[in-house]
């Protein structure tokens, strides 16, 4: 396969005119235990369509515990109506992730006495599946608690709360058998000042099917702020929190405005190795950026058109995908059109579409990040992706002519800079690294050459004088 | 010390070397920081305009001048090519243009050449008593922004925290005001915000952490130091301007609460322009000017009915 370059950059042109409309408001993760289980809300994954004030948010989480114990606490805006509730298939959100993820890109070196190259591709994809929730209700008006709303929407039971104090809410929510962590007071009343009304979801267990997953929920819903709560998540924090956003407009890229986003470091050559431990890599090579960025900034991993992707960590998602993810446009303005099939061998997708998706990766507590995420969509449809490459030598008779002699030179000084580019994105010791690659067979002595020889001065490759 | 006098003869001097080392940090250390392209694009929109409207400042200047026979200064006209760009203040200018390469971004190069282009005509077109009543590089982002959508935007969230840039705007910055004698007003709208940041965190009960990061920002830095202070769209007296500055600050977070307006700070000042004419009408007090040590005065004025502008020499 060929890696097939669409002319990348921002070629698209200017799709909207609106005058900058500012944004929506919605949840962000806070899973309660009602007993004492370990809850660290590893990874939270929010889906965010966004188009003018227009959002559709979907909230899914990693939880792999029991579905009794499980509470999540979002605050929001408005009252939802029940319509603008909806539970949504788990694999949609995996798609998405496996579709952004960071990926691998495998070439072989052909013989150097030839010359084609080759290339195969792997995908490393985010910690998956979805999440799950647990929760009770009861009267309690005289804790100044109203239930403002309650909805049945599959295997979940959901309340809308609203409440005069904080204090009188998570009495309550304890009273109902949840352990809402201790300094939780400040945030929930921080949040009921601003007039905000939370969204409670627990599982029903007699509609719940038992599975091991918990489907994602999801709240359409109108808000010129566009912003994501994720105080509540730092208050029950055991260490850090970790977020996955992916943001979806027609616009382009998002970004937070009152945090500084970055690049995750991409396209660089990496040791063989890297391979067979690529989720190490991931993780080691986040937490180092993170650290280097003083744990205070958002990472970009994936901004692309959502049309096509090069090379494809999974296919692009498909038209009806997008409109059960959200993206409401779809249909609007003669979009509509017949769903087309998902061809084999990727790249450019189904059919155009008119959706740009950013992912963002954040690692956060109390400490890092005081305040919500805000966020602003560009025009900027650069795209861009996390991209790590592994070259897979030419094996062979290196004395066979004379090209294959420089080519394993050449490799020795290849695998001296994919060992320090590794150990530069990810803090791993460069020896332990040179080590590794000797015991897979990387190294000068491998190829035969005793020592990586000084490079010859271009004046003695001129005439051969050297 | 000989470089220090040549770069301390005009304040200019130091908001140029301020401003080009923020653009330089925002080049480096932000993935999605200034850009040397849209630099060069603002500077030529700038210039641009700066020129036709210095050609245009000075045609009207003869006109006036052959037309009452007076001979207040030789005719500029009458030194030719020259003549006609008397008083070209490129230095203006490329302080304009640097300012919107950091602030402003686009998917487009043609919308900082246009935001040069609408911030200069501005400077010359808008004008009340012969002083400019927007802040051009503001009002050129605004108007850029809001005739763009998304297409245009200000990224106040990409400077990061790091306190060294915030030594370093401030540093710079007060050495430039000191000499261009706007400390109070940055000092004054930097409090005013402050102070709302502060009251509105208390109300809703929210820790002291979150109006401290919000204060921890690039922008708002750049934003206090090298736009409200702009003198020559400023008030002319301390009070005045220190209501000006509260009023902006006020303004900027009330549209930041309400309607979630992410460069908020540009959309207030460009809003409360009219404040100064009024301000000045109230509290009246001597114009600045741009001056260099030689005591020529640079700006070329827009001659207002019948006076002639006596430029006042603030520093001997």
């Amino acid at each position: 396969m060929n890696l097939k370059h669409l002319a990348g950059a921002c070629a698209l042109g200017l799709t909207s005119f609106a005058l900058s409309a500012p944004m929506a408001s919605a949840f962000c993760g806070f899973y309660v235990a009602k007993a004492d289980t370990d809850l660290f809300n590893d990874a939270s994954k929010v889906v965010l369509v966004r188009d003018d004030d227009r959002t559709v948010i979907t909230m899914a989480s990693d939880y792999r515990g029991e579905a009794s114990e499980f509470a999540m606490v979002v605050p929001v805006v408005d009252i939802p109506e029940r319509e603008q509730i909806n539970v949504a298939n788990p694999a949609l959100v995996d798609h998405l992730d496996e579709y952004t993820a960071p990926r691998l890109v495998e070439y072989y070196d052909e013989n150097p006495c030839e010359r084609i190259m080759y290339e195969s591709r792997m995908a490393m994809s985010a910690p998956p599946e979805p999440m799950a929730m647990e929760m009770a209700m009861e009267e309690a008006e005289d804790l100044g608690v109203t239930i403002e709303a309650e909805y049945e929407v599959g295997e979940y039971d959901i309340l809308i709360l609203s409440a005069e104090e904080s204090d009188g809410l998570i009495t309550w929510l304890n009273q109902e058998g949840y352990r809402i962590p201790d300094g939780a007071e400040d945030v929930v009343g921080a949040y009921l000042n601003r007039g905000m009304k939370f969204f409670v979801a627990k599982v029903n267990l007699e509609r719940h099917d038992g599975s091991a997953m918990l489907r994602p929920i999801q709240v359409a819903y109108e808000d010129e702020d566009f912003m994501l709560p994720i105080r509540l998540g730092t208050v029950n924090a055991e260490g850090k929190q970790e977020l996955f956003v992916f943001a979806i407009t027609r616009q382009g890229r998002v970004e937070t405005t009152n945090y500084k986003t970055v690049k995750l470091p991409s396209d660089m050559d990496v040791p063989i190795f890297v391979k067979d431990e690529f989720g190490e890599f991931y993780k080691a090579m986040f937490a180092h950026q993170t650290e280097k960025e003083n744990g205070k900034a958002v990472f970009m991993e994936y901004a692309w058109d959502m049309s096509w992707c090069d090379p494809c960590a999974a296919n692009p998602l498909s038209r009806s995908e997008l409109r059960e993810l959200g993206v409401m446009w779809l249909d609007e303005g003669g979009q509509g059109g017949p769903e087309p099939m998902p061809r084999n061998g990727f790249r450019p997708g189904p059919q155009p579409v008119d959706a740009f998706v950013t992912r963002l990766h954040v690692r956060y507590d109390g400490k890092s990040f005081p305040e919500d995420l805000n966020f602003q969509v560009t025009g900027d449809r650069e795209n861009y992706q996390g991209r790590y490459v592994l070259r897979h030598p030419w094996r062979g008779d290196y004395g066979q002519c004379e090209e294959a002699g420089i080519y394993a030179e050449n490799l020795v000084s290849r695998w001296d800079e994919e060992a320090s580019s590794l150990a530069k994105l990810t803090g791993w010791e460069l020896d332990e690294i040179k080590q590794k690659m000797a015991d897979g067979g990387f190294s000068a002595s491998a190829v035969g050459v005793s020592e990586p020889k000084p490079k010859r001065k271009w004046w003695q490759r001129l005439w051969g004088n050297g | 010390m000989r470089l220090f006098k040549a770069v301390n003869r005009d304040a200019r001097h130091w908001q140029i070397l301020a401003l080009s080392g923020l653009f330089w940090m925002s080049l480096t250390t932000s993935d999605f920081g200034a850009r040397p392209l849209a630099l060069v694009a603002a500077i030529a929109g700038a210039m641009f305009a700066q020129a036709a409207g210095t050609v245009w400042a000075n045609a009207r200047k003869e006109r006036r001048q052959s037309g009452s026979g007076s001979h207040w200064r030789a005719s500029n006209i009458g030194a030719g090519f020259v003549g006609w760009f008397a008083g070209f203040q490129w230095k203006s200018a490329l302080i304009t243009s640097l300012s919107l390469s950091i602030l402003l971004r686009a998917n487009s190069l043609w919308f900082w050449l246009a935001a040069g282009l609408i911030a200069i005509s501005a400077k010359f077109l808008i004008r009340y008593r012969g002083k400019h009543l927007f802040n051009p590089a503001c009002i050129g982002i605004v108007v850029v922004s809001l005739i763009a959508g998304n297409a245009a935007w200000v990224s106040p969230g990409q400077w990061g925290q790091a306190p060294i840039f915030a030594a370093f705007a401030i540093g710079f910055a007060a050495l430039v005001l000191s000499s261009a004698k706007r400390l109070d007003i940055a000092l004054g709208f930097l409090a005013g915000f402050a102070a709302m940041l502060f009251g509105r965190a208390l109300y809703l009960g929210d820790p002291m952490t979150i109006p401290m990061h919000q204060l921890q920002s690039g922008a708002l830095l750049v934003f206090a130091f090298f736009m409200v202070t702009d003198p020559r769209s400023t008030p002319d007296s301390r009070i005045a301007r220190l209501v000006f500055a509260f009023a902006v600050a006020a303004f900027a977070a009330w549209l930041g609460w309400e309607y979630h307006i992410r460069g908020a700070m540009l959309y207030a000042l460009a809003g409360l322009a009219l404040l100064t004419p009024i301000l000045d009408h109230l509290l009246p007090a001597k114009r600045f000017e741009w001056t260099s040590t030689k005591g020529k005065t640079n700006e070329p004025e827009t001659p207002r009915g019948g006076v002639r502008p006596r430029p006042y020499i603030i520093r001997a």
